[in-house]
């Protein structure tokens, strides 16, 4: 079986900054790490290929330094690493994005699988995942909190919902968006990590994957953000206080001049 | 911030991933398993996952060959955050390195990649009820018998008993001879007339389990045999020359988590309109701590590197040194780290009260300081001898 783990390094949650002339996030400086939500995608590939047998490829598109998160990943347990990288790809929207890596995941040849985290604790969008099961015309299920891999043909999936979970069962090739508890992410193993230093990651460009110049980048993006802003906070309030019946008494009052009731 | 030790990248990735189980898997349940004092599967399955069972293991036997420096940078790492469960893995080091030492190739083969896979753990049976700084006082007797020993006799205060799989037990082969008469057998978990009997209630380290091992007529196979007959008590001392480090570096890491416990603290507690850690008193403690620790890791790395090159034949001075160094600043440093943290110091909600009584165990067990420091004047008196010749 051959599984895609798309996989998105992010700012390090803790210390994110915001430039607030682009309204892009600022990621000089900042420490980088897969997006937590990818770490489950990738430990239930491996899992996956522990169980049935599996390869597993990790994918991200990103500039050259997100060749680290391909490494991370393939010290947890990944076989091969591929970085979709050009400055073509640059300001890409989630609909430009899933058209790279669509694109890219097309041009790796035969797969089985493709998972990718619910959703990047940057963007918060949640719409890459099910927008590259689109252009690969497969079927997608999104947050995906179990899934039961028997064989090559069919995949027995638990969808989270809020009331509960739907039991789903998919054909292969499917794609799978996973929530955090699908699984419990392993530590990178030493003999991982050894691998991971060894290993040669496939670096891809636009014209590598034959991508269409009008889908990619900002060009390919009908979104743009305008700004990115820290809403105020709410302020306190008022607060009436004394006796039960002078609260009441001074709250209808308050709420009628407000014309509120 | 650490000195510089000069460490490998593969020495400073075996820490990154030490401290991140420590960190991750075992912080969040540390005090539930000194509470509970369970055995703990869980994060030995973490340690497994991780490779970090066989870090001291040569590669060809499938570990990451590393050397006791690889384990005692493990340790440290583990113990920083808590210095028991860490002992599942540290014990098994002390069960595996008589069959590292003295076993055949096939004794290797055989018990060695599932200790380093972390499949399986070991555990190491020379103390008795009646025998313990003195080995040559104990009782248990193993009697040839055809193809097999037959053991007889029951050890106490054995880390890892009956949580193990793997046991290299010491015995009497031939009493009349004393310290030449004890031999060392490798016994699996399982093998008739080999039992298991109290767990002991200890002040500290109760995440690990501490077991009386029973042999009644237990028959074991004579390829079983590590070495040769009557060479058991050089294997024992052997043994602990390369595996006092590991104790050391328990010690080391209680004392380190401690200290760090113990600036942190000091430097939110306010008293008297200021933090504690700008009171002199406070400072001239702490000051004492840091050196006192960055000493003993100076010490405890280079006794570890020295075992690794091999250029000397015993270590025993050099790593008795290190022992007693390191688990005597541990006393020190957590006992006075409880003094800074003062009430809170003392109940349980805050750790530095478990490092206390877990860093306790490092100067009693696998030699107590004071059979370390005869070691240690024993081989000063031998190599001054030996240079006035």
């Amino acid at each position: 079986m051959d599984i895609i783990v798309c996989i998105k390094q992010v700012p390090n949650t803790t210390n994110v900054q915001i430039d607030h002339e682009t309204g892009r996030l600022k990621r000089d400086g900042v420490e980088s790490i897969i997006n937590p939500f990818d770490e489950y995608a990738v430990e239930e590939g491996v899992r996956i290929k522990e169980k049935i047998g599996a390869k597993v490829t990790v994918i991200t598109m990103g500039p050259p330094q997100a060749e680290a998160a391909l490494r991370e990943a393939i010290a947890k347990g990944a076989d091969e690493g591929v970085l979709v990288s050009d400055r073509a790809f640059g300001g890409a929207d989630t609909l430009a994005t899933s058209y790279a890596l669509s694109t890219a995941i097309k041009s790796l040849g035969k797969f089985d699988m493709v998972i990718c985290g619910k959703q990047a604790s940057d963007g918060d969008t949640a719409q890459v995942g099910p927008g590259i099961a689109e252009m690969l015309d497969i079927p997608h299920v999104a947050y995906v909190k179990k899934a039961e891999a028997a064989d090559d043909k069919t995949i027995k999936v638990e969808r989270m919902m809020e009331d509960g979970y739907d039991l789903i069962e998919s054909a292969l090739p499917v794609l799978l968006t996973v929530v955090k508890e699908i699984n419990n992410p392993r530590v990178a193993s030493l003999k991982g990590k050894m691998a991971a230093k060894k290993a040669v990651i496939k670096i891809l460009d636009a014209a590598t994957i034959g991508a269409d110049a009008l889908k990619i980048g900002l060009n390919g993006s009908p979104t743009q953000v305008m700004k990115i802003f820290t809403p105020p906070q709410r302020t306190g309030g008022e607060k009436f206080t004394g006796e039960a019946r002078e609260v009441a008494a001074a709250l209808v009052k308050r709420l009628s001049d407000l014309s509120l009731i | 911030m650490v000195m510089d030790y000069m460490l490998s990248e593969e020495e400073k990735m075996m820490i990154e991933t030490a401290r991140t189980i420590a960190l991750e898997k075992i912080k969040p349940v540390r005090e539930r398993y000194d509470e509970k004092e369970e055995f703990p599967w869980e994060i030995v399955k973490e340690f497994a996952q991780a490779d970090l069972c066989g870090v001291y293991i040569p590669e060809e036997y499938g570990g990451f060959g590393k050397g006791i420096m690889g384990l005692v940078l493990v340790v440290e790492e583990l113990c920083k955050v808590d210095g028991a469960i860490a002992l599942s893995l540290a014990a098994t080091a002390l069960g595996a390195l008589p069959i590292l030492i003295a076993g055949n190739d096939d004794h290797k083969k055989k018990y060695l990649p599932d200790i380093a896979s972390g499949k399986k753990l070991a555990a190491f049976g020379l103390t008795e009820a009646n025998a313990g700084s003195d080995a040559t006082g104990m009782t248990t007797t193993a009697a040839k018998d055809g193809d097999y020993y037959a053991l007889n006799g029951t050890k106490c205060f054995i880390t890892n008993g009956g949580d193990a799989e793997t046991y290299t037990i010491f015995a009497k082969t031939n009493p009349a001879r004393g310290a030449r008469g004890i031999s060392c057998f490798i016994v699996e978990k399982g093998t008739p007339g080999f039992e298991f009997g109290k767990k002991e209630k200890k002040m500290g380290i109760r995440a690990s389990s501490t077991r009386e091992l029973i042999f009644n007529n237990c028959r074991v196979r004579k390829d079983q045999l590590l070495g040769k007959e009557g060479h058991g008590l050089m294997i024992a001392q052997a043994t602990l020359d390369n595996s006092r480090p590991g104790v050391a570096a328990q010690a080391l890491g209680i004392a380190a988590g401690a200290l760090d416990e113990a600036v942190d603290y000091a430097r939110k507690r306010v008293q008297f309109g200021q933090p504690i850690a700008s009171f002199q008193g406070v400072q001239h403690m702490l000051a004492d701590m840091a050196t006192e620790v960055e000493a003993a890791r100076a010490l405890l790395y280079a006794s570890a590197r020295m075992i690794d090159a091999g250029a000397e034949k015993r270590t025993s001075k050099e790593s008795a040194m290190a022992k007693l160094f390191c688990s005597e600043v541990a006393m020190k440093v957590t006992t006075n780290a409880v003094q800074i943290l003062g009430g809170y110091g003392y109940s349980r909600e805050y750790p530095v009260e478990k490092m206390m009584r877990d860093a306790k165990i490092t100067t009693l067990y696998e030699g107590t300081s004071q059979i370390q420091k005869n070691e240690i004047a024993l081989n000063l008196i031998k190599e001054s001898a030996a240079n006035a010749k």
